[in-house]
């Protein structure tokens, strides 16, 4: 009887260290790119996840930091170099650029009008479903520091925070997919 | 065979091209109370591969695809 006992306890105890081997029904998206046509592409991905059922964090690194600038925001109290890279990198949306075809901007501008005829949703339109979603974004804080970008002039988007890379890998080990974009 | 579905709301995405048609679908379906249908209008060429995956991957259940012309109706049961 005894033994009997023990043997559940011994199952039981391995049933939750499998427990905890099963990803979540999560995904996990490291945006790297700042083209449009690729962050556009990540938060259709997001928002179409979201509405799969599953959960959607994003990462957003490197040339994928400045996307989330909010163009009206300011800050001040940068060093020569921050002011460099804030006044070269786009600012926000609205200065982001297509990976092809952009031809100094005639292509962006063509693909945005044509996005808008045929009704498809702009990248500040996705943001903001993505907000609604509950599609949560981290920061790479790193990013921030290198390009001397400052946290107030960041979009409002009320899941947002700013992290390192054990944040992404926690949850990315957590995930069932798991994309680099 | 062609048993009338009762509808208890009806979701008009005509226009919308992907992701939209399943974004509002997802939120739309909210709406009415578990076991209750609703009938969504899309005219995204793409919705009829869609919504089969969709409805499968979300756990609700698709009861019919009507394909007439540009507009192609779903019928979906909302299960959770």
């Amino acid at each position: 009887m005894q033994n009997i006992e023990a043997q559940i306890e011994e199952l039981k105890s391995q049933i939750s260290a499998i427990d905890k081997k099963i990803p979540s029904n999560k995904i996990s998206m490291i945006v790297f790119s700042g083209d449009m046509d690729k962050v556009l592409a990540a938060f259709v991905i997001a928002t179409g996840a979201v509405a799969m059922g599953m959960e959607v964090v994003m990462f957003f690194t490197f040339w994928g930091t400045p996307v989330l600038r909010d163009k009206n925001k300011k800050s001040g109290g940068k060093d020569t170099m921050g002011k460099m890279f804030g006044a070269m990198l786009p600012k926000g949306t609205c200065e982001v650029k297509l990976s092809k075809m952009n031809m100094g901007g005639m292509g962006t501008a063509m693909m945005k009008s044509l996005m808008k005829k045929k009704n498809v949703a702009s990248l500040d339109q996705m943001i903001e479903m993505a907000q609604e979603f509950g599609v949560q974004i981290y920061v790479c804080e790193m990013s921030m520091d290198l390009m001397g970008f400052k946290r107030e002039e960041m979009i409002d988007y009320s899941n947002m925070s700013y992290c390192g890379v054990a944040t992404f890998l926690e949850q990315a080990k957590d995930s069932r997919i798991q994309l680099f974009i | 065979m062609n048993e009338e579905i009762k509808v208890n709301k009806v979701l008009d995405l005509k226009g919308l091209p992907c992701p939209m048609p399943i974004l509002k679908t997802s939120r739309g379906i909210k709406e009415v109370e578990i076991g209750q249908v609703i009938e969504v209008l899309s005219t995204d060429p793409g919705s009829l591969a869609d919504f089969p995956s969709w409805t499968r991957s979300s756990g609700n259940e698709l009861l019919k695809t009507d394909q007439g012309g540009e507009v192609t109706k779903f019928y979906i049961r909302r299960l959770i």
